[in-house]
């Protein structure tokens, strides 16, 4: 034949705008059921971002208590001796330790062993087992980071009378609110006025239920044998590692073996490990819950397809390509989630912000999550589209006008 | 602007819709399809408008030979030569007459508010210029044809295909679409109209008939029905 070829036909691009505005066609006409499929995609989002959220504001909150109580303290305590008995740290432990380079501050107590602490001297109307009574020296606080809540801390003078400072649990069990020159408590058989309580102290929780006196008041009054039970030492925060080394064989040249060496800080890090394993289960669920919507979705965007066969007819008459059709519902299905993570994102955080603020902690929701929620979302939203969206553009073009 | 030649039709289950119909249509002309139910009449459009392919034979419009086309290719063919207009009309609820209708060039890479502009035009044409911001369900039977109508011609295709475009409307609403139809024609449209009403029919400039998948009549041209039958 000698008809010249007329020029190729090529279908015209969509652009943008039209695609999304076609996209959101299904979604502007059955606005119910568009809402309660992104409602379902919503709550898996939303319980991931929380559960993240909330275990992301708890760590923050350790965080900044790690912060305020520094990483650097390190304790020293005697363990055993080879023959099984509880050692001793040699007298001059303190002033070794302290000697070393890094160490900032050094400081100790020393367990005042069987003396029974009472509130008065006729029947022990409280319960004050579980008290102990230590020896400690005048620079405590300032090491261990232990603040006064009521009265003061022990002094030079004070450490060589009857002084006593309690414990934030002591003195609840003692039934004491506040320090007093006529408030008395009777260690042993010696009366001990209460001059101060102490706030919980976070790193050194044992304290928390002693009663604590002056070294030479111990010593002078309660018959205290002078040895240290736990020595305190702060040091420059990039050589404790180093200092931890050292610190064993320091305490007691003769026997490093029987002496323990730990960081009291490393029991609030490893409640953040702890978290961590929590969160994974938790955030596997928030997982099945966003897979559940997803089904959702794919489930609203195959009755979507079913119901609009005819439109479908009309836009390939129009001159759609099956391509076109493809994505006029795989982008309704990304809509559809996008809405739904969106929504979630802004509703998980919304939990994160009331809890933290419920639990005076810090607000935190990463950004990864955020990030990863949405990426998810989309991810899903492709997934339940997909299926359907083949569909529809392999309809053919008859068939789907002819359907009622 | 059309040549069908010995083009059949076989649905799955051995239906022959279209046994060997060879026809020409040229360009600007207004033609008439008629035949009883079940003739093969839509079965015909749907092959002229390429929504379908023929089972055998062939068919040329505007010059491309449809068989050599992809399914891209007759999409975009669609697109910028052919409309369509349908008996159940294929609106949108929901959507104001005038987004309707600037669906018409929604695929033909045509900018939004520029569609919107030439839909205005085309609801004026249709003389419902005063009906863009209604919906579907605002509008009556023949409205909505005429709706359907401007979506159809606002890209001006070359070839507007209607299938019973008054078989849902009232005589009054049918002659106000079928003047409609002929303004069109007058323009220099090519226009294939499927109608069951015979007087429709005859009024118009030439007429096909139909019977059971072959054209058995055509006013433009005597057909040679022995022919047709020796060659089964
Ligand atoms: N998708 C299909 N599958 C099987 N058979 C079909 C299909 N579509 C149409 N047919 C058959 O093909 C024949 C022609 O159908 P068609 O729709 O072309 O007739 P028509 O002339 O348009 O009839 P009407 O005037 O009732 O619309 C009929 O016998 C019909 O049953
Ligand atoms: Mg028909």
């Amino acid at each position: 034949m000698a008809v010249v070829d007329p020029p190729r036909l090529v279908p015209a691009r969509m652009r943008v705008r039209d695609i999304v505005r076609v996209g959101g066609v299904g979604l502007r006409t059955r606005p119910t059921r568009a809402f309660l499929s992104a409602l379902g995609i919503a709550i898996g989002i939303a319980a991931m971002i929380a559960v993240v959220g909330i275990s992301a504001s708890s760590q923050a909150q350790l965080d900044r208590q790690l912060a305020a109580l520094g990483t650097n303290l390190l304790t020293v305590t005697p363990g055993q001796t080879m023959f099984g008995e509880d050692a001793k740290l040699p007298p001059e432990s303190e002033a070794m330790i302290g000697r070393i380079g890094p160490v900032t501050s050094v400081s100790a107590v020393g367990r005042v062993k069987g003396e029974k602490i009472y509130r008065t001297d006729k029947i022990p109307v409280v319960n004050t087992g579980g008290l102990a009574t230590y020896a400690a020296r005048v620079d405590l606080p300032a090491t261990i980071g232990a603040t006064v809540r009521n009265g003061t801390w022990l002094n030079g003078a004070t450490a060589r009378y009857p002084a006593v400072v309690l414990g934030a649990t002591a003195a609840e069990r003692l039934g004491i609110g506040r320090a007093d020159p006529d408030r008395q408590i009777l260690i042993g058989d010696v009366w001990f006025t209460v001059v101060g309580i102490l706030d919980p102290v976070a790193l050194a929780p044992e304290l928390d239920s002693g009663a604590l006196i002056g070294w030479e008041a111990a010593e002078s009054y309660l018959g205290f044998d002078g040895y240290a039970t736990v020595v305190f030492t702060r040091s420059d925060e990039d050589q404790v590692e180093n200092v931890r080394n050292v610190l064993a064989a320091t305490a007691n040249p003769q026997a490093a073996n029987e002496v323990d060496v730990s960081r009291p800080s490393d029991a609030l890090s490893a409640k953040r490990a702890a978290g961590a394993a929590f969160t994974g289960l938790l955030l596997g669920l928030g997982g099945v819950a966003l897979l559940v919507g997803g089904v959702g979705v794919a489930n609203t965007m195959v009755i979507s397809v079913l119901e609009r066969r005819a439109e479908i007819g009309l836009r390939r008459s129009l001159g759609a390509t099956r391509g076109q059709v493809r994505t006029q519902f795989l982008t309704e299905s990304l809509l559809l989630s996008a809405m739904g993570g969106v929504g979630g994102v802004l509703l998980g955080a919304a939990v994160t912000i009331g809890y933290s603020t419920f639990q005076d902690w810090p607000f935190s929701v990463p950004f990864w999550s955020v990030s990863g929620g949405l990426g998810a979302t989309l991810f899903i939203g492709g997934l339940a589209g997909l299926y359907p969206a083949i569909r529809a553009s392999r309809l053919s073009p008859t068939e789907a006008l002819t359907t009622p | 602007m059309i040549k069908l030649s010995e083009a059949t039709k076989v649905y799955a289950g051995g239906v022959h819709a279209l046994s060997g119909v060879s026809l020409t249509i040229e360009s600007g002309e207004l033609v008439a399809i008629v035949g009883p139910s079940g003739s093969g009449k839509s079965t015909m459009l749907n092959v002229l408008g390429t929504l379908d392919r023929p089972t055998s034979g062939t068919v040329s419009i505007d010059g491309y030979d449809i068989a050599r086309l992809s399914d891209r290719e007759l999409s975009a063919l669609r697109a910028s030569r052919i409309g369509f207009v349908f008996q159940q009309f294929h609106l949108a609820a929901g959507m104001s007459a005038l987004d309707n209708v600037a669906d018409g060039l929604l695929y033909g890479g045509v900018p939004l508010a520029e569609r919107r502009r030439r839909a205005e035009v085309a609801l004026q044409r249709v003389g419902l210029g005063h009906r863009t911001h209604h919906k579907p369900h605002e509008l009556s039977g023949g409205e909505r044809q005429r709706v359907a109508i401007a979506r159809a011609v606002m890209g001006d295709p070359p070839l507007l295909l209607a299938d019973e475009p008054t078989g849902n409307l009232d005589t009054a609403s049918g002659a106000g679409v079928m003047a409609l139809l002929r303004e069109l024609h007058a323009a220099g449209t090519t226009i294939v109209i499927i109608t069951h009403d015979r007087e429709l029919a005859d009024g118009l400039p030439r007429q096909v008939r139909m019977r059971d998948g072959r054209v058995v009549g055509d006013s433009a041209h005597t057909p040679v029905p022995l022919a047709d039958t020796a060659v089964t």
